[in-house]
């Protein structure tokens, strides 16, 4: 690669211009030889000097026409010299040598076709991509990944038991969606079994149903509280749920927990097929970038690493399980979120349930499991960390490289518990009144303000017909608020401005 | 009794089966005459003997530049290395099947690493002055049992222009002798009949130490790095690589599927091994060490370069590893590829990741069996019994010692 790069450019360093010692050999031969050639060479002057004025390869414009009408040109030096053909590329667009005459055959070659000297440079047509080849391409790629994956990825990979805890509220389809398109994407076989807080809803059934995975949709019968405090306990109590589904229905496979706003990568999905009975894995805490105020987050920038705490299985020097990394809480102290909206951070627990990977006939009532596992039917969902499910935590595998890997990520991203947004995003019926803002950054504003509107700066969720009280934002995603500002935009471009009380 | 007969047949039937399941499900063995010939091993089937020239013909050369142990024309001296501690080395020559003359013809390097060959004829023709008449066995059959290694641009004929190459032809002293060489081409004045073509040299350990895990992921579809012009030496354009490479360069560069340019990344070998195909387009030479580094990565090659002939190419099928695409048929790359059926690109890939395969490629110090060291004896000793016709009655002369351009003739 080097070498044969540097041998190209290495002929122009030590050869005295050989390319233009041939023809100029030949020619100068040629002026002694015969006036043809002599000729030749005050043709080739002269084409010269007219390119030089012209700007572009006069002789070659020659020699087409030349070629057109004749059967084929001599070349310039002497027929045992290079053989000549014209560059096809600046002539005549892309067609094939096939109609330019061709020029005589190297001496040397005995029956080869190969000729040595100037070739065209063939383009075709349209150098552009062929989308049915590049699609053909894809397929190609994708089964030799497959192949790949047979040969030299798991050996007999288990079925993966997602167990995810959710409920209805605004950003529930952000996270959900999150997580559906991650396990879309495992190439392993998924059961989805979605615990639902407050009773099946058509809205998160709608959303999983767009999955196309095998999907488990329970409820739970109580609502979700609005601390986060209480939110972590129900969670807790919604996870046990599903693992009795599983008990119930024995399913073989591995069980992991996926909470909708967690983000998951895709080597999380290989490393869990090294479990064998009980393992945890690095989870990051992405917890600071849950507030929005930017001064505190420069401020406890400061003070503390600037390292992603990250909560997960330590191990000593020979791999051995030796300790946990958990989340250090003391710089929030007394600045932690409370209820869900608060602009505050939110703090994970001490241990996450995300970091933790079970195999799932630990949790069958019969079978061989080992004897430290406890029973789930025993404990009733009192139970502050998964390590409890233990008798002895020293048993937990490390995965991810003995925990040095930091396969997924935490974090928690509410909007205020009051906000509301279109049942399942579908707005229905269209909009017809939209309540324009008084100081709009635009400056085409429209001519009527509503008299007694509060000022507006920004609206957080659509329109819905009935309100007209405005809100202020409390959202803390900005890009969602400009996704409703040009909601807005549209609305108003297309509707009437009358203002309903 | 006839039931007895069929129980065996079928017995019979299924151990066969059996052996015939064991075959690792990863690599394809090449199996029939040609693959199976990569795993001989020449000891005891060739006798080699290594003339000992004075030290200014290999040792000294290499003293004053040792830059000739890492280009890729360092076959020859890897070689006399091997030679001198082979078991196929013979220090009688009276029991010898060849003859090897060591000298390192392309190592009067420039400057910035590249050799000249504007002396080897001379050094060479010199050595075989040496050689015939201190032994009598270059008289004997006038070199047809002797070996020489010429690993460059276009063999013995000692240019690196190929016009100027082509009317040298291949040094006349050498016309009997066996080349091994690495320039390749048919019915091309530099490649006499019954030469051996070798791969170019490619740094072993460098491969080896820049190995990826085998389960990443092949997302390249093409791959290639080079030039597509060379504007210092063809400004131009046409003659470098027969316009070949200015091709594809000008109907794929716009083409997402066909990762080419003219960088010279770090991740080179990693890129390689995350490529199904690397495109190896012939250059100034139709040879060139992309070939063994695709082998060795398990990146299918795909030749484009007319009538070459390949390394150990009565040993290894290149047709069913390789794709070989015509130099006309540039412009339509990528219908070609994409028409390949999957089944077919599969077994190329198992056919490249068999060991052996890659280990004939390579030039390994020290020496393993089924390298490309290996072959080379391999091939030497297919060609024996040398012919009685070879063998010159006493006073016979068949070579024009002083054929050839004027300047060759001089002394070194």
């Amino acid at each position: 690669m080097k070498l044969s790069a540097l041998q190209q450019s290495y002929l122009g360093r030590r050869s005295n211009s050989f390319r233009s010692s041939g023809p100029l050999d030949s020619s100068s031969d040629g002026a002694f030889k015969s006036p043809a050639a002599v000729f030749w060479l005050v043709l080739h002057g002269l084409s010269c000097l007219i390119s030089l004025l012209l700007g572009f390869r006069f002789s070659r414009l020659v020699f087409l026409l030349l070629s057109t009408s004749s059967t084929y040109t001599s070349p310039f030096h002497s027929p045992t010299e290079l053989a000549k053909t014209l560059d096809i590329r600046s002539v005549i667009p892309a067609d094939p040598v096939g109609n330019v005459p061709l020029p005589f055959p190297n001496k040397t070659a005995t029956n080869s076709r190969v000729v040595v000297g100037r070739h065209g440079i063939r383009i075709r047509p349209w150098p552009h991509p062929n989308p049915v080849e590049v699609m053909k391409a894809h397929r190609i790629i994708e089964r030799v990944q497959t192949e790949q994956r047979l040969q030299f990825g798991v050996k007999d990979p288990r079925k993966i038991i997602v167990v995810t805890p959710t409920y209805v509220r605004t950003f529930q389809s952000l996270h959900l969606t999150g997580v559906m398109h991650s396990l879309m994407l495992v190439p392993y076989d998924l059961v989805w079994i979605v615990v639902e807080a407050g009773g099946v809803s058509n809205e998160t059934a709608s959303l999983i149903a767009k999955s196309g995975l095998r999907t488990i949709h329970v409820g739970f019968n109580q609502r979700m509280p609005n601390s986060w405090d209480g939110r972590h306990k129900l969670e807790t109590k919604m996870r046990l749920r599903g693992l009795r589904i599983v008990r119930e229905k024995k399913l073989d496979g591995i069980v992991i927990f996926a909470d909708d706003s967690n983000m998951h990568s895709m080597e999380l999905f290989d490393e869990i097929q090294n479990v064998k009975w009980f393992g945890a894995v690095s989870v990051g805490i992405l917890a600071s970038s849950a507030n929005i105020d930017e001064t505190v987050v420069e401020k406890r920038g400061e003070e503390e690493n600037p390292r992603m705490p990250v909560q997960g299985p330590a191990c000593n020097v020979s791999n051995m399980l030796a300790g946990w990394h958990t989340f250090n809480t003391l710089p929030f102290a007394g600045k932690t979120a409370v209820y869900i909206d608060d602009r505050a951070t939110v703090l994970p627990r001490k241990l996450e349930w995300s970091g933790f990977i079970l195999n799932s006939s630990l949790l069958w009532k019969d079978g061989d499991k080992p004897e430290w596992m406890k029973d789930i039917d025993t404990l009733d969902g009192d139970i502050e960390s998964p390590l409890d499910l233990v008798k002895d935590p020293s048993v937990v595998e490390p995965l991810g490289s003995c925990g040095r890997r930091v396969l997924l990520w935490w974090l928690r991203v509410e909007a205020r518990a009051d906000s509301k947004f279109p049942p399942r995003w579908i707005i229905d019926p269209p909009l017809e009144i939209t309540v324009p803002s008084k100081r709009t950054p635009w400056p085409d504003t429209p001519p009527e303000l509503p008299s007694h509107e509060k000022p507006v700066i920004r609206i957080q969720e659509p329109i819905i017909k009935h309100t007209t009280k405005t809100r202020t934002s409390r959202s803390k995603r900005r890009s969602k608020r400009k996704h409703d500002d040009t909601r807005t935009d549209r609305g108003t471009t297309g509707f009437d401005k009358t203002l309903q009380n | 009794m006839r039931k007895w007969f069929w129980g065996f047949l079928f017995i019979a039937f299924g151990f066969v089966c059996s052996i015939a399941a064991e075959r690792n499900p990863r690599t394809e063995r090449i199996s029939g005459s040609a693959g199976d010939v990569l795993e001989d091993d020449p000891v005891g089937r060739l006798k080699v003997y290594v003339y000992e020239l004075p030290s200014k013909y290999n040792k000294k050369i290499l003293q004053k530049d040792p830059r000739c142990l890492s280009h890729m024309f360092a076959a020859e001296i890897y070689m006399h290395r091997f030679l001198l501690s082979s078991p196929v080395r013979t220090l009688n020559p009276e029991e010898a099947d060849w003859f090897y003359t060591p000298i390192y013809a392309t190592c009067d390097l420039t400057p910035t690493g590249l050799p000249l060959p504007f002396k080897s004829p001379r050094m060479v023709r010199s050595a075989i002055q040496l050689i015939s008449s201190s032994w009598p066995y270059w008289n004997r059959t006038e070199g047809a049992d002797h070996f020489f290694v010429v690993p460059h641009d276009f063999g013995a004929c000692f240019h690196y222009q190929e016009e100027k190459a082509i009317e040298r032809g291949i040094l006349p002293i050498l016309q009997r002798a066996t080349l091994v060489q690495t320039f390749g081409q048919r019915n091309h004045v530099c490649l006499n009949e019954g030469s051996i073509t070798i791969p170019p040299y490619a740094p072993p350990q460098k491969m080896q130490a820049r190995q990826i895990p085998l389960d990443t992921p092949r997302s390249i579809f093409v791959y290639f790095r080079g030039l597509f012009y060379d504007v210092n030496n063809d400004p131009e354009g046409g003659y470098y690589a027969r316009g070949a490479r200015a091709a594809v360069w000008e109907n794929f560069k716009n083409n997402p599927l066909f990762d080419i340019s003219t960088e010279h990344p770090t991740t080179y070998y990693e890129d390689m091994q995350r490529a199904i195909f690397c495109l190896c387009p012939l250059g100034w030479a139709p040879w060139s060490p992309r070939l063994v580094e695709a082998v060795v990565f398990g990146c299918i090659p795909v030749i484009i370069a007319d009538d070459i002939v390949l390394p150990f190419a009565d040993a290894i099928p290149w047709e069913e590893i390789g794709v070989f695409v015509a130099e006309e048929d540039v412009p339509k790359l990528d219908t070609i590829l994409t028409s390949i059926p999957p089944e077919v690109i599969l077994r190329k890939q198992r056919l490249l990741a068999n060991p052996s395969m890659k280990r004939a490629m390579l030039f390994p110090q020290p020496a393993l069996p089924g390298d490309a060291f290996h072959q080379i004896l391999n091939g030497l000793a297919r060609k024996l019994p040398h012919q009685k016709s070879i063998y010159l009655k006493p006073g016979e002369k068949i070579l024009n010692w002083t054929a050839g351009p004027v300047g060759d003739l001089k002394p070194w």
